[in-house]
């Protein structure tokens, strides 16, 4: 037995130690792992009726890959146009939303962790309570605020900012306010947590010493907070390129995400192998593109889960 | 001194909600001084060291630095540098870009920077170690980085607070001397805050002895120390036995007190109450441990005290004597080690007698250990 699971198993004992074991390889390994590589499998088989599965025709192929990149065969086009640029404006827009919702959540964290007294704790409620509203409804709720006739344009024309009510949903301004709203949260708290164990007395020093306020996040509060940032923009970016629910009903009808391509092959399509090749590809540029840019800013995986 | 820049707190009162935490200080602090605010923990040392470096505004009273009055000027206007209580390192910068964080400030090149950096390791002998990060260093060479990272940013006004109290005994000794050093090398004011007396008194020119939000006495060491102003300094700063009584008699400068315990001893008025005890009186008499000599046994006067020797202590240059005399009063006596061969005395009488310019005399007032 290895020094660390002996370890582990003396600190928790036999018992407790094997049933915690069990339910994380259990979580990880049924839960993650093998439905994961049965859809890489899926991704890699032609789409055959029910019969024929596991018969002659039932080989390994890349067909489903290369629709993404050449469309179908003997089609019109040399690349599937439509499906890849819905992939990558898909990939821009989750990075937009990530990015915008990181100005957005970095002063709300910076502010609940440096300051005390009771009335933080009431704002940190009023972040939480919306999320009891479960996401439909949210985005439903979204939907009556930016519609046509809706509660913003009401005020905007109102107000005399527009003559005539302006369509947020055929813009995706909706649709990026909804996505940047479902995930503040994963914004805000690991920035948040990160930034209260910053001692207030480095903030001060710096002050001291003359620094505006802008030096002092810049070089002392962001590169402590680095890890929470780094954290909290990963789990974002992954849920918003990911999300299905506020493209469905946010969505402007021109603009499809991804997610929507991939959902109508497993639905509409039946084609399984299909969705499944998209999905894999779109996981795999998710995990590449935050990989590259944790190297670009110099943060380790051991960052990301603090 | 040199001319440096003075400090002075103008009837400075700071409240908290209702919480008085400094109640009407008033303290002139020469130019190129090195000056200590000494009081236990929570007398509000802290917050009169805030008010000055600009952290919090005083609720009255003024703050002049340099004879400016600080009123409105932030902390990052004002020419102080506060090195804080835990150090407050920047833990992600190496020591260099630390020690030179003022400089980047106001946009000097990496270059100079560099060789500024490098001026001031050499001067808290970290030649050399420039590149590591705060956390590779020991606390007392931590603590030397946030000396020269104060110092790079060249205030008139060098403001610590507690600085030493993290590091061990010896640390602590080493630095006390080193500090004082920098001081008369750089010849800016320091304004020292601790609680520790023999830290202000080994360093400082004077000392400003607080409790709770009021500072009872300014002085140099010896004044303090020798002479205090009222019950609190005389058993906050070094040891002391205290007898408590009332004025039976004053006779110009000295004072008579019928004590509790030890029947009538006379004692010096302390120079601030002279005039004002009278016959009556509620009042403390202080002796120091070390003000005490030898008498034959059974000895009877006003400057002689008689007590049971319970516990004896073999320090290397003294002898401690705890002695419990009538009622329980306890004393404590040092005598120096003069190669005379002591037996033990435990469990017997022993008369000591001292000389009564060396007993203070002051109004009875709250003690530091009550
Ligand atoms: N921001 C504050 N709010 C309320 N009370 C405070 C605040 N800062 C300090 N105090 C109180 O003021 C008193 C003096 O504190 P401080 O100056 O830190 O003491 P010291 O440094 O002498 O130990 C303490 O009783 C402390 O609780
Ligand atoms: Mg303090």
């Amino acid at each position: 037995m290895p020094r660390f699971l002996r370890e582990y198993f003396n600190r928790n004992g036999v018992g407790l130690g094997s049933v915690m074991l069990g339910l994380v390889l259990f979580w990880t390994i049924g839960l993650i792992i093998l439905p994961q590589l049965s859809m890489l499998d899926f991704s890699f088989r032609p789409n055959l009726p029910p019969p024929e599965i596991g018969g002659p025709k039932d080989l390994y192929t890349l067909e489903n890959y290369k629709y993404l990149i050449f469309g179908p065969e003997g089609g019109s086009q040399d690349y599937n146009a439509v499906d890849l640029k819905v992939f990558y404006r898909t990939l821009i827009a989750a990075v937009l939303v990530t990015l915008f919702n990181l100005m957005l959540c970095y002063p709300i964290a910076y502010y609940l962790a440096q300051t005390n007294g009771n009335h933080i704790r009431i704002l940190a409620l009023m972040l939480i309570i919306p999320y009891w509203i479960n996401e439909i409804l949210r985005a439903f709720a979204l939907r009556i605020i930016f519609g046509e006739s809706g509660v913003l344009n009401n005020l905007l024309v109102g107000a005399g900012v527009f003559d005539t009510p302006f369509d947020f949903i055929r813009n995706d301004i909706a649709l990026y306010a909804g996505l940047g709203y479902a995930y503040i949260l994963l914004m805000i708290f690991p920035i948040y947590n990160v930034i209260e164990s910053l001692d207030r007395n480095q903030i001060e020093a710096a002050r001291d010493m003359g620094a505006s306020w802008t030096r002092i996040h810049r070089r002392v509060v962001i590169p402590y907070a680095k890890p929470g940032i780094s954290s909290g923009c990963t789990m974002v970016f992954m849920l918003s390129a990911g999300a299905l629910a506020a493209p469905q009903i946010l969505g402007g009808p021109s603009s499809l995400w991804f997610t929507q391509l991939i959902y109508q092959q497993f639905n509409d399509n039946s084609d399984w192998p299909q969705g499944a090749a998209y999905a894999v590809v779109l996981l795999v540029t998710c995990i590449l593109l935050v990989l590259a840019l944790m190297r670009v800013f110099k943060v380790n995986m051991g960052d990301i889960g603090k | 001194m040199s001319a440096g820049v003075g400090v002075n707190l103008e009837n400075l009162w700071i409240r908290f909600g209702d919480f008085v935490a400094v109640r009407d200080a008033n303290v002139n602090i020469n130019g190129g001084d090195f000056f200590s605010f000494l009081g236990p923990s929570g007398c509000g040392k802290t917050t009169i060291l805030r008010a000055v470096s600009g952290f919090l505004e005083p609720s009255e009273g003024n703050v002049l630095i340099g004879g400016n009055n600080m009123k409105g000027i932030g902390p990052n206007k004002r020419p102080t540098a506060l090195i804080f209580q835990n150090l407050a390192l920047f833990p992600l910068m190496k020591v260099w870009e630390n020690i030179t964080f003022s400089m980047e400030i106001k946009g000097a090149s990496a270059k100079e920077r560099r060789k500024r950096a490098d001026e001031l390791l050499d001067m808290i002998a970290l030649t050399g170690q420039g590149d590591k990060l705060p956390a590779e260093l020991s606390g007392g060479q931590k603590q030397r980085v946030a000396i020269a990272r104060a110092l790079c940013a060249e205030p008139d006004v060098l403001l610590l607070d507690e600085p030493l109290s993290a590091l061990d005994l010896k640390l602590r000794q080493h630095m006390r001397s080193e500090l004082r050093e920098i001081q008369k090398r750089v010849g800016i004011t320091f304004i020292y805050i601790t609680h520790d007396q023999g830290e202000a008194l080994t360093m400082s020119d004077n000392v400003a002895v607080m409790r709770a939000g009021v500072i009872d006495q300014i002085g140099d060491g010896k004044t303090i120390y020798n002479d205090p102003n009222t019950a609190f300094a005389a058993s906050f700063v070094g040891e002391n036995n205290v007898f408590r009584g009332t004025v039976k008699k004053v006779i110009g400068n000295e004072v008579m007190v019928s004590t509790n315990r030890s029947g009538d001893l006379m004692a010096r008025i302390s120079s601030n109450n002279v005039g004002k005890m009278k016959e009556g009186d509620d009042a403390m008499l202080f002796i120091r441990p070390e003000a005490f000599a030898l008498a034959p046994v059974g000895t009877q006067g006003d400057h002689f005290v008689t007590a049971q020797v319970t516990k004896e202590e073999f320090e290397g240059n003294v002898f401690n004597i705890f002695m419990e005399g009538e009622g329980g009063k306890e004393m404590k006596v040092s005598l120096p080690n003069l190669g005379q061969s002591f037996e033990s005395h435990k469990g017997e009488p022993m008369t000591l007698e001292y000389d009564v310019h060396n007993a203070v005399a002051l109004p009875a007032g709250v003690l530091a250990t009550e």
